[in-house]
């Protein structure tokens, strides 16, 4: 190998590591939070005020037991994942039929459905929520598990559906027509045949609505409001906090819990996450 | 036989779209539409069933009397204007370093993401412990003298409080979308515009740049409206403090229903708050569209 080839190799990966050394410290950037966070979650409340960025002299880990009894954080999330959980399966299930009939009969309706889908993608939470609140008083959906599942499925659809839309949209209709000439019944087809094939982007949907409704804050707020039975992780850290004002000690431990399931499922399910966004965002 | 077929039709479009359609129209629809009629009542918070149908006053109001809600209004457009610079600058300077063959990549990439899995209300939260105690004693230990402001105890450090908090959320949403973006630019263009004697710059404006507009446009509008949109965050971090002078337009739409009772006047805010959310949509569509024709 000739030197000035060499050369040129030598400074493309000196340029490379000074590119990755400056992403490094930005990560480091990124993560200081996280430590002030954890560092401080296991010291007295004196010690953070007097220094907030050294390691402990005492660690104090009785913060995390107190402050798990306070806040009761097994309820909290218990709740967060029931409302999740439950949500979620049910976006899944009505917007993919709902998809599914759409794309296969677009009678005059079901175009107008699709269109009114879309333009409520527009409608920010604040602009229904006053209103939301006197329905589901009316219909007795609130306070309980039931309405705040149904008022995530009505929010939630719209963006699920285009999902599934555009989609099956791409799955080829041949598959479907020999199944029902094998005698295969309408119900029977999509859950046998289609619903199989959705795979990948019932994956997104069920990562982006996850991802929403385990971190929503008003919309439980309104809906459950003071029923205790149903509290739920960022409900549980507001009214923590409403009580405890400047005992850092404590909050921040209760911080620390109440961030790290999400956390620990993301780390986890790194790699459907990321896609899922990424196609979530260019279809949509 | 026809009949049944037909009747077969109407069972199977009731059992697809029905649950779907049902859920939609109370949750969404009946609630919107209705948000039009109490736009123009007087509606306390108290006697839900009594809304007192006065005419144009409500919008009167807002148009000639309401110092804070124009307040919150520029206060948003602000916000929305710097953070969507510096979210994509950031997401996207991210995202050319590293889609470079670097040793830490996925790690790096995981840690970028990492605080976009938190919500607004408990990020916002630990940041309002970094930014009062946490700030306070780097200031301590560096004397750097912008650490030991008052960051949540003015409406300018509060501001830049929100930007900085926001930025850290949203970057590493943005830096995954457009790394997608580029893994799809075909590695022979990039090289050839280096052999033809481009620099690194060079070919990632004149290339990548224009190979990855669509994702420019998605994250670009990604970014406006959910700044436009901020609630969570401004809620835990400030609380649309010191006073109001860091309310964002959706905060303040909570705030004069929820905490001063005020559901008319509030839904009257909300539905203008609905329109310029609209106005952002429509325009990135008819941008999208234009985009299309063109290629």
């Amino acid at each position: 190998m000739s030197k000035p080839h060499a050369n040129v190799r030598e400074g493309r990966s000196s340029r490379l590591i000074g590119v990755e050394a400056l992403a490094i410290l930005l990560a480091l950037l990124f993560l200081s939070p996280f430590y002030f966070v954890l560092v401080n979650s296991v010291k007295s409340l004196g010690e953070i005020l007097v220094d907030a960025a050294s390691l402990p002299q005492k660690y104090l880990f009785e913060n995390y037991s107190k402050v798990w009894d306070i806040i009761r954080f097994p309820r909290a999330l218990w709740h967060s994942f029931e409302i999740t959980a439950i949500s979620v399966a049910g976006i899944v299930l009505v917007s993919s039929m709902a998809a599914y009939r759409i794309v296969r009969r677009p009678t005059r309706f079901n175009k107008a459905l699709f269109f009114c889908f879309i333009a409520s993608m527009t409608i920010p939470f604040q602009s229904v929520m006053l209103q939301l609140v006197r329905v589901t008083s009316l219909l007795e959906l609130r306070g309980n598990l039931l309405g705040i599942v149904v008022c995530y499925l009505g929010f939630g659809l719209a963006l699920s559906v285009v999902l599934f839309h555009g989609f099956i949209k791409g799955v080829p209709m041949e598959i479907e027509e020999a199944a029902v000439v094998d005698g295969c019944s309408p119900y029977g087809v999509f859950w046998r045949i289609v619903f199989p094939l959705l795979r990948p982007i019932t994956v997104t949907v069920i990562i982006l609505n996850t991802l929403w409704i385990w971190n929503d804050y008003l919309l439980p707020v309104l809906i459950i409001g003071s029923n205790k039975a149903l509290t739920t992780i960022p409900l549980a850290v507001t009214r923590f906090f409403g009580q405890y004002t400047k005992q850092w000690d404590l909050a921040l431990a209760g911080l620390a819990m109440s961030v790290t399931p999400i956390i620990v499922l993301f780390l986890l399910l790194q790699k459907h996450i990321v896609e899922g966004i990424t196609s979530g965002s260019i279809k949509g | 036989m026809p009949k049944r077929n037909k009747n077969g039709e109407w069972l199977q479009q009731t059992v697809f779209v029905g649950p779907g359609l049902l859920a939609f129209a109370i949750i969404v629809l009946v609630p919107f539409l209705l948000g039009f009629y109490y736009s123009f009542t007087e509606w306390n918070g108290l006697d839900l069933d009594k809304a007192k149908w006065i005419g144009m006053d409500n919008l009167h109001r807002i148009f000639t009397d309401d110092d804070k809600f124009w307040r919150s209004f520029w206060f948003t457009i602000r916000f929305t204007a710097i953070t969507v610079v510096l979210a994509n600058v950031l997401a996207f300077l991210l995202a050319l370093s590293l889609s470079r063959p670097l040793k830490s990549r996925n790690a790096l990439r995981t840690i970028f993401f990492l605080p976009n899995v938190i919500g607004g209300i408990l990020l916002g939260y630990i940041w309002q412990f970094i930014f009062t105690k946490g700030f306070k004693t780097i200031g301590e230990l560096t004397g750097w003298p912008t650490f030991e402001l008052p960051w949540l105890g003015t409406p300018q450090t509060g501001f830049w409080g929100l930007v900085i908090v926001f930025v850290w959320q949203t970057a590493g949403y943005m830096m995954v979308i457009y790394i997608a973006a580029m893994v799809g630019v075909p590695k022979d263009l990039t090289e050839a515009a280096v052999i033809d004697g481009a620099g690194y710059w060079q070919t990632v404006r004149k290339v990548t740049i224009p190979l990855i507009m669509p994702a420019v446009t998605v994250c670009l509008f990604l970014t406006t409206s959910n700044a436009f949109k901020m609630f969570d965050l401004n809620l835990s971090l400030t609380k649309g403090g010191p006073g109001t002078s860091t309310q964002s337009l959706a905060y303040n739409v909570y705030a004069e229903a929820l905490v001063n009772n005020r559901y008319g006047l509030g839904t009257a805010k909300a539905m203008i708050f609905f329109i310029l959310v609209s106005v952002i949509a429509i325009t990135q569509v008819w941008l999208t569209k234009r985009k299309e024709v063109e290629a």
